[in-house]
């Protein structure tokens, strides 16, 4: 905890506290845009939000949101399904286990972009190899983050379920499923924030629309201005993505010992 | 004692357990022989790593001695089965499930469902006098009220025989007296056979009916002490002459073996 008790930030509210950062935030980006350093990377607050109308205008803003939008869920919902029994028959398998793990661990330090062009070389273009570079790049991180979960669930558990009379089956029901659902919930957490920075690599693949393809096309025309609206438009993405997960983590997993937050 | 008259429930019979270490075998059990009477409350002490808990799950059915068997009721141990009930030091609740749902949980393995489940974990509850607390999480409850959780949960498969394995280890002194005059009322209400493992001698005096003293490297029966202290016990038990003359007795017989594994 803080130092002092019952001293001036602390008697501050949370809610107040969000619109000072908000205050520093703008005077530290109208110090940048006016800086003749950075000025060039930065356009103005106001600027900035004036192209939201133009973008709007042009008729991409939504189409590219909405793009993205389906690349990225379509992407990481496949990359979670796949990612949850193989994690599990990781941990139930040795086999199984013993020829994977190596190589997820071995693909999953490669950045995305790397790979990308041997994607698009089999999948073609357009809305395939987005999906299929964001469902990679998201498995890999939720499967470990399973698998090391169901491999970490405290056997004290299963052996009092055992001795109370549970079979294989109750076990796996009611005891190894719910002890499993905090980690995946960080998996869940972990793969949103994987598929969000992995959409521009994903878009790097000849798509006709998207917040990635859409940023690297207006860097290419030096259309800077609304540049920088894209890149916070996916900030505020990742934002209202993470609040979901937080309050289904808070519906789904309250049970657990207290953390930190 | 009238002990003599009751029947074996549990006989553990030239067990032995050898674990493959990477360091090579180790003989963690090395001819345990014991028999337990019906109802009777017995207590195990010994140093560290003299195998006790590898007894207890080994008559809990969770391992498989190396040779040797051990009898329940006159049949072999081929796994677990819910005339044993076990309570881990650990606590072990589910912590997904309520209090009242973790002792529902033993309730519906027996095939008691519903409503009829519900009002059967609240009897239980009100024996460890929790039933205050029936819809909290166990992450509310302290290291004591978790552990009293755990026993009417165990109560609650109706075992025959209660295996303890240092159920009250991790607890203050204060909470473990009261847990153990708890543990004892219960005991003497709804008679069971108890194997209690311990480390703290006067908790296996003031528990058991005998007191068994196992040896360290590799783990043997060495010595079975009679506590003809009659009951009912209470924490005032410990100021008579007797309990201190059996903790000199036993405490003597183990701390020779706390010497002998410092060795």
């Amino acid at each position: 905890m803080n130092k002092k008790s019952g001293s001036l930030a602390e008697r501050i509210p949370s809610k107040v506290w969000l619109l000072i950062s908000l205050l520093v935030a703008l005077i530290v980006w109208t110090i940048l845009s006016v800086m003749p350093l950075t000025a060039r990377s930065f356009p103005n607050v106001i600027v900035t939000i004036q192209q939201i109308g133009v973008m709007f205008g042009r008729g991409v803003l939504l189409t590219d949101i909405a793009s993205s939008l389906i690349s990225v869920i379509a992407g990481y919902v496949l990359g979670f399904v796949i990612a949850l029994p193989v994690a599990i028959l990781m941990a139930w398998y040795v086999p199984v286990r013993n020829i994977l793990r190596p190589w997820i661990m071995f693909i999953r330090n490669i950045p995305p972009l790397a790979y990308v062009p041997l994607i698009v070389l089999s999948a073609g273009v357009g809305r395939r190899p987005q999906i299929i570079t964001i469902t990679i790049a998201t498995f890999l991180i939720m499967c470990i983050t399973i698998y090391q979960g169901v491999m970490n669930i405290d056997d004290t558990l299963i052996r009092a379920a055992r001795v109370l009379g549970a079979k294989d089956k109750d076990i796996f029901i009611r005891v190894i499923a719910p002890a499993s659902l905090p980690f995946i919930m960080t998996a869940v957490r972990l793969g949103a924030s994987t598929a969000l920075t992995t959409l521009i690599a994903a878009e790097s693949t000849g798509a006709n629309a998207g917040l990635g393809m859409r940023i690297r096309t207006l860097n290419s025309n030096f259309d800077t201005d609304p540049m920088l609206l894209y890149i916070i438009l996916i900030g505020i993405l990742g934002l209202i993505v993470e609040k979901l997960i937080d309050f289904a983590e808070r519906k789904l997993t309250g049970w657990q010992e207290k953390r930190e937050a | 004692m009238a002990g003599e008259t009751r029947s074996v429930k549990v006989k553990i019979d030239n067990v032995r357990m050898v674990f493959n270490t990477r360091k090579g075998e180790m003989v963690a059990l090395n001819g345990a022989d014991l028999d337990i009477r019906e109802n009777e409350f017995v207590t195990v002490v010994g140093p560290s790593g003299c195998g006790k808990s590898t007894l207890l799950n080994i008559i809990a059915g969770l391992l498989k001695p190396t040779s040797g068997e051990v009898l329940v009721n006159g049949e072999t141990v081929e796994g677990v089965g819910r005339e044993r009930g076990v309570v881990f030091q650990q606590y072990a609740l589910f912590p997904w499930l309520t209090v009242k749902k973790n002792v529902c949980f033993a309730l519906e393995m027996r095939g008691i469902k519903g409503a009829e489940a519900e009002e059967q974990a609240m009897k239980y509850l009100q024996m460890v006098d929790l039933e205050k607390f029936a819809d909290h999480y166990p992450k509310e409850l302290s290291g004591g009220m978790k552990q009293r959780v755990a026993i009417a949960r165990a109560y609650a498969a109706e075992p025959e025989i209660l295996l303890m394995d240092e159920p009250f280890g991790a607890l203050d002194a204060q909470t473990r007296a009261q847990l153990q005059t708890d543990l004892l009322n219960t005991w003497e209400k709804k008679q069971k056979t108890c194997f209690f493992i311990t480390h703290d001698v006067e908790e296996a005096i003031i528990l058991g009916q005998r007191c068994v003293i196992m040896s360290a490297r590799p783990g043997r029966i060495k010595k079975i002490v009679d506590i003809d202290i009659p009951y009912p016990r209470t924490q005032e038990t410990r100021m008579s002459p007797r309990f201190n003359e059996l903790k000199n007795i036993i405490w003597g017989e183990v701390y020779k073996e706390y010497l002998e594994v410092r060795k």
